[in-house]
């Protein structure tokens, strides 16, 4: 996906004005004239220059379109993939404590593989396999404290 | 000398233990087969050990990360050769040569040559660390906030401004890595910065996570939104990989030296590592042969110098890593952070005070880099089996991988959080032409920016002429300007030139 510059530029901008507003607010040291918004700030002016050139470059770039989808979002096939990777990790991050490591490994690795054309008969064992040694190699050997969730109860 | 004899037998101690010599060993066949596997880099590859390493005494942490890279930037030529697809960015350079040479069914001398001559490589670049760092060190000591501050804001600048197609997106990359360094309560005044009232902010962004999201995680979707047709691999003899090789050194043994030691010099320049040096050695191989028109055509000249460059250029990096702390690629970035964590803070007072943990990492160099002569024999011979290897498997497999080597770190799923949002941010900046490794040179370096800039401000109460007192302080502040200014500069004056000629032309 391709954003023109004039776009991303303006994002930038944006990004920078919102870090000199959060800054402002911050204390001096007494006697001296850096406090902890010197550094900061001057990266966020910095950076509003450096938009300001993205911006300009990106509207005499005429050719350019705002937007330009890539292949893969046109394709219905990889923008799953996509959606499953950024999905299954956001589920993760949401679910983790309560459903458990085991569980969500093997949901997100079949989706995952079925996604893209592992054999279905292979899905299921790849999907254990390489989620109990995971297990193992950090639960065990590293003593990792990965959640148990659902299967708590079976703990081993 | 007693010293150095003394501290190289300490080092030895270190590293000739059987647990130490397994982590390279195992870090060894992981960097093969990484560098081997189209879409996995030898900085994937880094990444993925970290959250290992992690767990690991210093030595054999440092051990595993130097053993994988060498082996993954050696193995990158593998499917180069056989499918026309670089393994890793280091072998692009050099890679339709080697294609070439499979289609004229030479490719086992091309994969031949790729390997010795990155053994080669890889040691006169440890040779030159060997020699440099200790060296270097010494006048390091001297060095005074002002020094630190210019070196850093040189050793940055370079990494904006070599080898990025789009200064202005590199720059912006690096500034965003520096703000997010800023997050925290970790700076000078010591006040929570950026944490939105969140205690996991506190601690600032851990940098494994966000090292793992924006190299694995990323490369992960890459992976996804793949469009092109499957890879084709061409079948050629991968046996006799030694052939001829001994009249190929003799033949290039200039091409070698000079593609050695350039790659060094461009491993220690900050943010152009292994990549930089293979595209400009391979140029230079060209400029300086004698037959250039063979080149492209399936010549191996061209790899010889550059397959030794991009090997050496792995050990140049350590130089400003270990001395100063300032990383000369994104694989010495994510090291760095390493060796921070272990408690080897990196700079010269390591090497008055810890030597032997020094020599160590110069000796697993040296290990490394002759244990590729034999493991990278049988990656070849076993290629067709490698490059086999179903990568709709193996990628949801690295993403599970990631995901709990991101919780690992902190045993928090913030870690995961970080992760995902970096790996998603640096796959879309990467789709639209901004550079990731300047934003992780910003990330690893920016407290020390800070924290060098304003002591040396305070100390010069006002008056920036003292940023130019001491001798070494003025000169690095002046070189570092003119880097600054080069670009600018050049633009005015080609307008200048070219204002003046069109000036001439009548009408």
């Amino acid at each position: 996906m391709k954003v023109n510059d004039a776009l991303s530029g303006a994002l930038l901008a944006l990004l920078a004005l919102v870090v000199l507003f959060a800054v402002k607010d911050y204390p001096t040291i007494p006697g001296q004239d850096i406090g902890p918004a010197a550094f900061p700030s001057l990266l966020a002016g910095l950076l509003l220059v450096c938009s300001a050139v993205l911006v300009v470059r990106g509207l005499q770039d005429r050719r350019a379109a705002w937007v330009s989808p890539g292949a893969w979002l046109r394709s219905p096939r990889h923008l799953l993939n996509v959606g499953l990777v950024v999905g299954g990790l956001a589920l993760y991050v949401a679910a983790s404590d309560t459903v458990g490591f085991i569980p969500l490994s093997l949901l997100i690795l079949s989706a995952l593989f079925l996604a893209l054309d592992v054999r279905p008969l292979l899905v299921l064992p790849v999907a254990l396999v390489a989620t109990l040694v995971i297990h193992f190699v950090f639960y065990k050997l590293l003593r990792v404290p990965l959640p148990w969730g659902w299967l708590q109860g079976i703990a081993w | 000398m007693p010293d150095l004899i003394h501290n190289a037998l300490l080092a030895a101690q270190l590293v000739f233990q059987p647990q130490v010599l397994l982590v390279i060993l195992a870090s060894a066949v992981f960097g093969m087969a990484v560098g081997a596997i189209p879409g996995l880099t030898a900085t994937m590859a880094t990444a993925l050990l970290v959250p290992i390493t992690f767990f690991m005494d210093p030595i054999p942490a440092i051990a595993a990360i130097v053993t994988a890279t060498a082996m993954a930037i050696f193995s990158g030529d593998i499917p180069g050769a056989l499918l026309r697809i670089p393994g890793t960015p280091a072998s692009a350079a050099y890679t339709d040569e080697a294609y070439a040479m499979t289609l004229k069914g030479r490719g086992h001398q091309a994969l031949g040559a790729g390997l010795v001559f990155s053994a080669i490589g890889g040691l006169i670049g440890t040779a030159v660390l060997i020699v440099g760092a200790p060296a270097l060190a010494e006048v390091a000591l001297k060095f005074s906030s002002f020094e630190y501050f210019w070196l850093v804001v040189l050793g940055l600048s370079a990494a904006v401004f070599i080898g990025s197609a789009n200064v202005v997106k590199a720059l912006i990359m690096l500034i965003l890595g520096l703000l997010v360094a800023c997050v925290g309560l970790d700076n000078p005044a010591g006040y929570p910065r950026f944490t939105l009232g969140n205690a996991e902010l506190m601690g600032g962004i851990s940098l494994i996570p966000v090292m793992v999201g924006m190299f694995a995680v990323s490369e992960v979707l890459r992976f996804c939104v793949d469009t092109d047709p499957p890879l084709r691999m061409v079948q050629g003899r991968l046996s006799g990989v030694f052939e001829g090789i001994g009249a190929t050194a003799r033949r290039y043994k200039m091409g070698i030296l000079r593609g050695s030691l350039f790659g060094t010099v461009i491993g220690i320049q900050p943010g152009a590592g292994a990549d930089m040096a293979s595209w400009l050695s391979y140029a230079m191989s060209k400029r300086f042969s004698r037959e250039p028109e063979k080149f492209g055509t399936g010549h191996i000249e061209g790899i010889v110098e550059s397959g030794a460059a991009n090997n050496s250029a792995l050990a140049g990096a350590w130089i400003p890593a270990l001395v100063f702390g300032i990383p000369g690629d994104s694989i010495t970035a994510i090291a760095i952070g390493v060796l921070y964590m272990k408690g080897l803070n990196p700079g010269p007072s390591l090497f008055l005070n810890n030597p032997q943990n020094i020599y160590a990492i110069f000796l697993v160099f040296i290990l490394a880099n002759l244990i590729m002569v034999p493991l990278g024999w049988a990656a070849i011979r076993l290629s067709a089996n490698i490059l086999r290897v179903p990568r709709n498997i193996l990628m949801p497999v690295i993403l599970v991988f990631c995901v709990v080597g991101s919780f690992a770190i902190n045993n928090t799923v913030f870690g995961v959080l970080l992760m995902l949002v970096f790996g998603v941010a640096a796959f879309l900046l990467e789709e639209n032409g901004f550079p990731v490794a300047p934003a992780i040179l910003g990330l690893v370096l920016g407290s020390m920016l800070e924290e060098t800039f304003v002591t040396s401000m305070i100390k010069a109460d006002g008056d920036p002429l003292v940023f130019f007192e001491r001798p070494i302080s003025a000169t690095l502040g002046v070189v570092t300007i003119t880097v600054l200014l080069w670009p600018v500069g050049s633009a005015l004056w080609r307008r200048w030139r070219l204002g003046r000629r069109d000036g001439r032309v009548p009408g």
